[in-house]
C-alpha cells in the first residue's frame, strides 16, 4: 500500500481499478521507403492479429458485466478484417508508404466517410474506427496504451494530463474518478470532474510511475490523496466515509428543494455551469436558478467540419426547453490556438492564452460566428436565452460583435424566422482591461459575468496550467477582488448586473465575500450548488 | 443470381452491431453478396461499407447474391433482417 499526494480537485471518495491513459499523440510521418512490400505486409498482418487478440480480450472482460455493451467489440474486430480498408492499406504499402502511415491514413479516410453520414449514431462510429486505428498503431510502433481510451469496466483514469478533446472521448458513465500528474485546481480535468460530480486528484507527481493498470486505487478528493493497493481494512473505512458523505449531500439536496427564505435582502441567483445538454439533468436536480455559463466548445472540438446550424440549434434548444423559462446563458465559442481544430487552420501561436481566442477568434471567423448566433437566436424562442461573448478586452469588440448580431437578426427577420427580440447580451469579464473599463463597457451590454479563472491568470500573468506557478493562483487576493468590485459597482451604476462564473463562485470561503461585494449571480458546477445554497441561506 | 429488397426494421437502423452480425452471417457463405441502398453499394463482407450505406430505420435495401449457396445465404440473411438483427429485446 502506498500513498500519493496531489491537489484535491473534486470532492468525494471512490474505490476502483486504475486505467492508465497515455496520450502520446502517435505522430506518423508521411514518408516512402524502400522496404519490400512483402515485409511490410507481414508487419501489417502481425499487427492486425495482435490487435484482434487484444480486442477479443477486451470483449471477454466486458462481456462478463455488460454483455450488450461488449457487442461493439465485435464490430471493432470486423474493422480489422474489412476488405475495403485492407485494400486501401495494401495499396498504400505498394506505393511505398510505411505501415504505420498507411494504417493511420486509411482508417482516417474511412472515419471521415462515416462522419459525412446524416445519422448521428453512425457518425459517432468514426470515433470507434479511430480507437481501433490507435490500437493498431500502438502495436506497430510498440507503444502500448495509446490514443483514445476504451473503458472496459468502470475505472479510475490515471493520466499525465487530460486535454478537453481527450475527455470528450471518454465514456463518461464508466469513469469513477481521475488522477493526473499535471494540473491544478482549475485544470480541465478538475472542471470536468466537477461537472460530472466525480472525485479527482490532480498534480500527483509520478502517478504514471507509481500506478500500474488495474491497480486497486482509493481516491480521496477532499484530501488530495491517492492510495495505491489499499488493504481491506482501509477500503472498508473509506467505504463508510463515502456513505456518510453521500448522506450529507442528500440532505443538502433535500433542503435545496424547499423554498428558502433569505435573510439577506437581495436574492443572489445560483446557476449552473454546463458543458453540454447531458449536464442539464443534474443542474435541475439540485435546483439551479438557470444556467450561468453554457460552454459551447464541446460542439466544435474533435471533428473535421464545424457543427451545422441545425446541430447547434438542437443542442441549445434542448437545454432551453428543459430549463423552461429560467435563463440560460450561452457563451459563444471560446477557443484559441492551443486547441487543434482541423477545420479552422489556426496558426500556432507562441502564446496562445494571449492570442487569437474567444471573441477575437469569433470576429475573425465571421461565418462560424454568424452560424452560432443564428442557431442561438432560433433556439431563443424555446426558453430564455442570453448571449455572452468571451475574452472581451475593449469596447470595439462588443460594438463589432453586436453589429454582427444585428445583421443576423435582420436576416432572420427577412426570412420570417422568429426569435426572442429582447434577448440579453453580455460579456465575460476576464481580461483586467475589461474590469478597469467596466463602466464604459456597461453601456454596451445587459450584463457582465466574471470568469475568475482567467481573470486570475491574466492579473498575475501566471499560466494556470503551470504547476510550478500554483502559488500565483490567488483568486481571493485583493488585486482580483478589487477588479470584481470595480466591475460590480460599474454595472450597478449603469443599471446592469454582474455574475461570477469561475471557480471562485462555488468556493465556500469566497461566497460571503462575493455576496458582500454585491455580485448578483453565482454560477458553478451543479455539484457545488447545494453547498452554495446552504451558505447563502445562512448569510 | 437472386435479388430481394428488404426494409430495415430495427429502431436504430443498420448500425455497428447489426452490421457486425450481418457480416458474420454473410461470411458463412461462399456466394458474393452485395447490399445496395439507393446509389450506394457495399460488399456484405465489409462492415465499413455497410455502415457507410447509412441505412436507418425504415430504409429499403436490396440484397443481391450470386454463387453456389445463394439460396441458403438469402434465407439466412432474410431471417436476420426480419428478426431485426437480434438487436432488440
Amino acid at each position: 500500500m502506498k500513498e500519493l499526494r496531489g491537489v484535491g480537485a473534486s470532492t468525494g471518495i471512490v474505490v476502483g481499478p486504475a486505467k492508465i491513459c497515455q496520450y502520446a499523440e502517435l505522430e506518423v510521418a508521411e514518408a516512402k521507403d524502400e522496404l519490400p512490400f512483402k515485409d511490410k505486409l507481414e508487419t501489417l498482418r502481425d499487427a492486425l492479429e495482435k490487435t484482434t487478440n487484444d480486442i477479443r480480450q477486451s470483449y471477454a472482460r466486458v462481456e462478463a458485466t455488460n454483455p450488450k455493451g461488449a457487442k461493439i467489440f465485435e464490430a471493432h474486430v470486423l474493422f480489422l478484417q474489412d476488405p475495403t480498408l485492407l485494400e486501401r492499406i495494401e495499396s498504400m504499402l505498394r506505393e511505398g508508404y510505411g505501415v504505420a502511415y498507411s494504417v493511420k491514413r486509411s482508417f482516417e479516410e474511412s472515419a471521415r466517410q462515416l462522419e459525412q453520414l446524416e445519422d448521428g449514431y453512425l457518425r459517432e462510429r468514426a470515433g470507434d474506427l479511430r480507437d481501433v486505428s490507435e490500437r493498431v498503431l500502438g502495436t506497430i510502433l510498440h507503444r502500448s496504451k495509446t490514443g483514445a481510451v476504451l473503458l472496459l469496466e468502470p475505472s479510475i483514469i490515471v493520466a499525465s494530463d487530460l486535454t478537453p478533446s481527450d475527455t470528450a472521448r471518454l465514456d463518461r458513465s464508466s469513469v469513477l474518478g481521475f488522477v493526473t500528474e499535471k494540473g491544478g485546481a482549475t485544470s480541465h480535468t478538475a472542471i470536468l470532474a466537477e461537472a460530472l460530480g466525480i472525485p479527482a486528484v490532480v498534480g500527483v507527481k509520478n502517478a504514471l510511475r507509481e500506478i500500474r493498470d488495474e491497480d486497486e486505487l482509493i481516491i480521496d478528493g477532499r484530501q488530495g490523496l491517492v492510495i495505491v493497493g489499499p488493504e481491506e481494512e482501509t477500503i472498508r473505512a473509506y467505504a463508510r466515509r463515502r456513505e456518510e458523505l453521500e448522506r450529507e449531500s442528500a440532505t443538502l439536496r433535500e433542503n435545496a428543494t424547499l423554498t428558502r427564505p433569505r435573510r439577506s435582502s437581495k436574492k443572489v441567483e445560483v446557476t449552473a455551469n454546463i458543458g453540454s445538454p447531458r449536464d442539464v439533468e443534474k443542474a435541475l436536480q439540485v435546483g439551479a436558478d438557470g444556467v450561468g455559463l453554457y460552454r459551447t466548445e464541446f460542439l466544435f472540438l474533435d471533428r473535421d467540419c464545424p457543427p451545422s446550424e441545425e446541430e447547434q440549434f438542437e443542442a441549445y434548444r434542448i437545454v432551453l426547453e428543459q430549463f423552461s423559462g429560467k435563463p440560460v446563458t450561452i457563451r459563444t465559442l471560446d477557443i484559441g490556438g492551443d486547441k487543434e481544430i482541423r477545420y479552422l487552420n489556426l496558426d500556432k501561436e507562441l502564446n496562445p492564452s494571449l492570442g487569437v481566442r474567444g471573441i477575437r477568434l469569433c470576429l475573425e471567423h465571421r461565418d462560424l460566428f454568424k452560424t452560432q448566433l443564428r442557431a442561438v437566436l432560433r433556439a431563443s424562442t424555446y426558453g430564455r436565452a442570453r448571449i455572452m461573448y468571451p475574452m472581451v478586452a475593449v469596447r470595439e469588440e462588443i460594438v463589432e460583435a453586436r453589429a454582427v448580431l444585428e445583421e443576423v437578426k435582420k436576416e432572420l427577420t427577412e426570412n420570417g424566422t422568429t426569435f426572442d427580440k429582447g434577448i440579453e447580451v453580455g460579456i465575460m469579464v476576464e481580461v483586467p482591461s475589461a474590469a478597469l473599463n467596466a463602466e464604459e463597457l456597461a453601456d454596451h451590454v445587459d450584463f457582465f459575468s466574471i470568469g475568475t479563472n482567467d481573470l486570475v491568470q491574466y492579473t498575475f500573468a501566471a499560466d494556470r496550467t503551470n504547476e510550478n506557478l500554483s502559488y500565483l493562483y490567488q483568486p481571493q487576493n485583493s488585486a482580483v477582488l478589487g477588479l470584481v468590485k470595480m466591475t460590480v459597482d460599474a454595472s450597478h451604476r449603469r443599471g446592469k448586473w454582474t455574475g461570477v462564473c469561475g471557480e471562485l463562485a462555488g468556493d465556500a470561503e469566497a461566497i460571503p465575500t462575493l455576496v458582500g461585494l454585491g455580485v448578483d449571480e453565482l454560477s458553478m458546477s451543479s455539484q457545488k450548488i447545494p453547498f452554495a445554497q446552504k451558505i447563502l441561506f445562512e448569510l | 443470381m437472386i435479388v430481394r429488397e428488404f426494409t430495415v426494421l430495427n429502431k436504430v437502423g443498420l448500425h455497428a452491431r447489426p452490421a457486425a452480425v450481418f457480416v458474420a452471417t454473410a461470411r458463412k457463405f461462399k456466394s458474393d453478396i452485395v447490399v445496395e441502398k439507393g446509389r450506394k453499394r457495399a460488399s456484405a463482407r465489409s462492415i465499413l461499407g455497410l455502415l457507410t450505406l447509412g441505412a436507418g430505420h425504415g430504409a429499403v435495401v436490396a440484397i443481391t447474391i450470386e454463387g453456389e449457396d445463394e439460396q441458403e445465404a438469402m434465407k439466412a440473411l432474410a431471417e436476420l433482417v426480419a428478426n431485426k438483427f437480434g438487436d432488440e429485446e
